[in-house]
C-alpha cells in the first residue's frame, strides 16, 4: 500500500529539514528579544531570564520522559478488558492513488 | 418582533419531527429550528423570570441572566456546527437524540430552580447515550452502559442533595450554594461528576472515543459545559475547586502523550481544559470567573473542531489510532489545514481563540497569588501544545505514511470544520467579540508585548522538546494498546473480586450438600438398624411439629429471659 509518488512537500528530506531549521531560527529570535523586550513580571520566579523558554522546553522533556516510564507500570495489551475490535470499514475507500 | 418561549423548544420540536423528513428536508428543517431558536435567544432581555407554582413549590423553569445567556449563546452555535457536521448521518434516532440532547442543555442552563435544572440533567444523560449506541459496536454498547451508570449517579447525587437543599432552605432557586452542609456537598459532587473531576473522570475517555464521529463532537460540547455553568453558577471562589483544578489540568497530559486512539487523546485534553475552567471558577473572582466561562466558550468551539477533524479522519478511513495513522496530508490537506487551526486554538497561539480566554485564567491566578497552581498551569499549557497541539496533527496526517489514500470528508463535514475555524480565529484576533458578553466586570486586554513574548517562547520551545525527543529517538512511539486507569478498579478488580466471591460460595455449597449427603446417609442407616427412632427423623408430619416444639422452647426461653 506504500505511496510511490514523491510529489508531496514532506516526501522530500529537504524540505522537513526547512521546517526544523525555521523554528531553530524562530527559537533564536525568541530567545534574543528578551535583550530587547523588558517584559514585566509578578510571579517570584518569572523574571529570571528565559524563564519561559527553559520552563516549556524542560517541562515538555519531564512529560515525555515521564509518561515513557508510566507506560512501564501501565500500559496493557490492546485485548486487556476482552473487547478489542477490528477497525471499521471506511466509508470512502479509493485505495492507492 | 416574535414572542419568547422557552429555549429548549425548537430543538425539541426539530428532534420529534426528524423521523418523519429524510434528505434535504430533514436538513432544512433542523437547520431552520435551530435559526428560529437562535432567534429566540436573541430577542432575550439580559434578565428574566418566568415563574410557576407546582404543588407547594415556587419554581422558575426559564431564568435569564448574562451567564446563562452567554452558555445559551455558544449552546446554539455548537449545535448549529455539530448539525451540520452530521449532516449526511441517516439515522434518524441520531439525529433525534443530538437535538434532544442539544436542547436539554439549553434547558439546564436556562433552570431557575433546582428541580428543572435535575429534570434536564437527566435528560442530558439519556439522550447522550445513544449517540455512544449508535457506533453499533458492542464496545460502545458496554461503554455507553458504564456511561449511563455514570451519568445516573450524578442524578441521584444532585436529586438527594436537592431534597436537603429544600428541607434547609425551603426554596428551589438555582442560586450559589456554596460547600455547606450535607445539601451543598451532595449537589457539589453531582457537578463534579459530570464536570469529570479526578477519579471521576473515566466515564468521559471510556465512552467519548466510542461514540459515533459525529456523536463525539456533540458529547464534547455539552454535558461537561453544562455542568461548568453549574459550578458556576452554585459554587465560585470554593476555593478547593482551584486544586481540583490544578490536578485535573496536570494528570490528563501524561495519559494522552501514551495514548494511542487519537479520539481518546482529545477527550483526555478535554479533563485537561476544564481543568482550568475549574481554576477559574475556584480563584473566584470577576477577572477568573470570566475568564472561565470564556474558556469554556471557546473550547465548545475548538475541541469540537479538534474532534470534527480526527471524526473525519475515522469516518473516511475507518481508523482512528496512531499506530495505524500517519501521511494523511497527502489526501486530505484541507482536513489538515483545519485540524492544525483547532490545535493552535487548544495551544493558545496568539490571534487563536484559546489565547484570549486561558491567559485570564492564568492572569487572574498571579493576581491571587496563587504561585504554585501558576507554574502547573504554566505545564499544562505547555503539556496542551505537546498532546493536542503537536501530537493529533502530527500522527494523523504526518509522521510516518500510513499508505493510507482516502478523500476529503463530505462537504458538509468540511463546512461545519470551516466554521469553527472561522471563528476560532475571529475570536482569536477580535477578543471583544467574546469579551462584551462576558457576565462580570472586568478589565482585561490579552494583548501586550509581554503576554505574545511569553507565550510563544512558551510555545516554540515545546515544540523544540518535540524535534528534539524525536531526533533522539525518545519519543514514545504510538503503539496498539490499553492504559490502564482508575477504572481499572471496577471493570477490572471488582469483577474479579465477585468472580471469587461466587466461587467461593459455590465450592461452599457444593461441600456443604456432599457433608449434608454424608450426614444423612449415616443417619438412614442408623434408622434401618434402629427402627424405632425412624418416624422421628423422617416422617414429614412428625419432623414438623419437632420444628414446632423446638420453636416454641426457644420462644418460651426468650420470654423467660426477657423477664429476668
Amino acid at each position: 500500500m506504500m505511496s510511490t509518488s514523491n510529489k508531496h512537500f514532506f516526501d522530500n528530506p529537504k524540505n522537513v529539514q526547512l521546517l526544523i531549521r525555521g523554528l531553530y531560527v524562530c527559537c533564536g529570535i525568541l530567545i534574543l528579544l528578551e535583550f530587547f523586550i523588558s517584559r514585566y513580571s509578578k510571579h517570584p520566579i518569572e523574571w529570571i531570564w528565559g524563564f519561559y523558554p527553559l520552563y516549556g522546553f524542560v517541562g515538555c522533556v519531564i512529560l515525555v520522559l515521564v509518561a515513557k516510564w508510566l507506560r512501564k507500570l501501565l500500559m496493557r495489551d490492546e485485548n486487556y478488558y476482552g473487547d478489542k475490535e477490528e477497525p471499521e470499514t471506511p466509508h470512502i475507500s479509493k485505495g492507492e492513488h | 418582533m416574535m414572542s419568547i418561549t422557552f429555549p429548549f423548544l425548537y430543538l425539541f420540536a426539530a428532534a420529534a419531527l426528524v423521523p418523519f423528513f429524510k434528505g434535504k428536508w430533514r436538513a432544512v428543517i433542523t437547520l431552520s429550528m435551530i435559526a428560529l431558536s437562535t432567534l429566540n435567544i436573541y430577542f432575550l432581555p439580559e434578565t428574566l423570570e418566568w415563574q410557576w407554582t407546582f404543588l407547594q413549590y415556587e419554581l422558575s423553569p426559564f431564568k435569564v441572566d448574562r451567564l446563562s445567556l452567554l452558555f445559551g449563546y455558544l449552546f446554539h452555535i455548537a449545535a448549529f456546527i455539530g448539525v451540520i457536521f452530521s449532516l449526511h448521518v441517516k439515522s434518524a434516532v441520531q439525529q433525534s437524540a443530538s437535538l434532544v440532547y442539544a436542547g436539554s442543555a439549553l434547558g439546564a442552563v436556562f433552570a431557575g430552580d433546582l428541580l428543572t435544572l435535575f429534570i434536564f440533567w437527566e435528560f442530558l444523560a439519556i439522550s447522550s447515550v445513544f449517540l455512544i449506541w449508535a457506533r453499533g459496536t458492542s464496545r460502545s454498547f458496554k461503554a455507553g452502559i458504564r456511561y449511563l451508570l455514570v451519568q445516573i449517579l450524578s442524578g441521584i447525587l444532585l436529586l438527594i442533595g436537592i431534597l436537603f437543599y429544600w428541607h434547609q432552605h425551603n426554596s428551589l432557586s438555582f442560586e450559589y450554594i456554596g460547600l455547606e452542609g450535607i445539601h451543598g456537598w451532595l449537589i457539589f459532587i453531582a457537578f463534579g461528576i459530570k464536570c469529570a473531576f479526578p477519579f471521576f473522570h473515566n466515564w468521559l475517555t471510556d465512552a467519548y472515543p466510542e461514540a459515533t464521529p459525529t456523536g463525539t463532537v456533540f458529547l464534547s460540547a455539552f454535558t461537561t459545559k453544562v455542568a461548568v455553568y453549574s459550578l458556576a453558577r452554585a459554587f465560585p471562589g470554593t476555593e478547593l475547586l482551584v486544586y481540583i483544578g490544578g490536578v485535573m489540568a496536570c494528570f490528563p497530559i501524561f495519559y494522552a502523550v501514551i495514548e494511542n486512539d487519537l479520539r481518546r487523546v482529545l477527550a483526555y485534553s478535554l479533563v485537561n481544559q476544564i481543568g482550568f475552567m475549574m481554576v477559574g471558577i475556584g480563584i473566584g473572582t470577576a477577572l477568573a470567573l470570566n475568564g472561565a466561562v470564556a474558556h469554556a466558550f471557546t473550547d465548545v468551539i475548538f475541541k469540537g473542531l479538534l474532534f470534527m477533524s480526527m471524526g473525519a479522519v475515522l469516518h473516511m478511513t475507518g481508523r482512528i489510532n496512531g499506530s495505524e495513522l500517519g501521511g494523511l496530508y497527502k489526501s486530505m490537506p484541507k482536513t489538515t489545514i483545519l485540524c492544525i487551526v483547532g490545535a493552535a486554538s487548544i495551544s493558545a497561539f496568539p490571534l487563536f481563540s484559546g489565547f484570549i480566554s486561558k491567559s485570564m485564567i492564568m492572569t487572574a491566578a498571579l493576581y491571587e497569588n496563587y504561585n504554585g497552581i501558576w507554574l502547573i498551569l504554566l505545564f499544562a499549557s505547555a503539556g496542551v501544545f505537546h498532546h493536542a497541539g503537536i501530537k493529533i496533527p502530527y500522527f494523523a496526517f504526518f509522521a510516518h505514511d500510513s499508505g493510507i489514500r482516502t478523500t476529503e470528508p463530505p462537504k458538509n463535514m468540511l463546512l461545519a470544520m470551516s466554521i469553527a475555524a472561522v471563528l476560532c480565529v475571529l475570536l482569536g484576533v477580535f477578543p471583544t467579540l467574546l469579551y462584551q458578553h462576558l457576565p462580570f466586570n472586568a478589565e482585561y486586554t490579552p494583548y501586550d508585548v509581554t503576554h505574545v513574548l511569553t507565550q510563544l517562547q512558551l510555545l516554540f520551545f515545546s515544540a523544540l522538546a518535540f524535534v528534539w525527543l524525536n531526533l533522539k529517538n525518545l519519543y514514545p512511539p504510538e503503539l496498539p494498546s490499553v492504559n490502564i486507569e482508575f477504572d481499572w478498579f471496577s471493570r477490572k478488580a471488582l469483577p474479579k473480586v465477585a468472580k471469587k466471591v461466587v466461587q467461593l460460595m459455590l465450592t461452599l455449597k457444593y461441600q456443604l450438600s456432599v457433608a449434608y449427603k454424608k450426614f444423612s446417609g449415616a443417619l438412614i442407616k442408623l434408622n434401618a438398624a434402629n427402627p424405632s427412632t425412624y418416624k422421628i427423623t423422617s416422617g414429614n408430619t412428625i419432623s414438623t411439629s419437632m420444628m414446632v416444639f423446638w420453636i416454641s422452647v426457644i420462644l418460651a426461653m426468650f420470654l423467660i429471659l426477657s423477664f429476668i
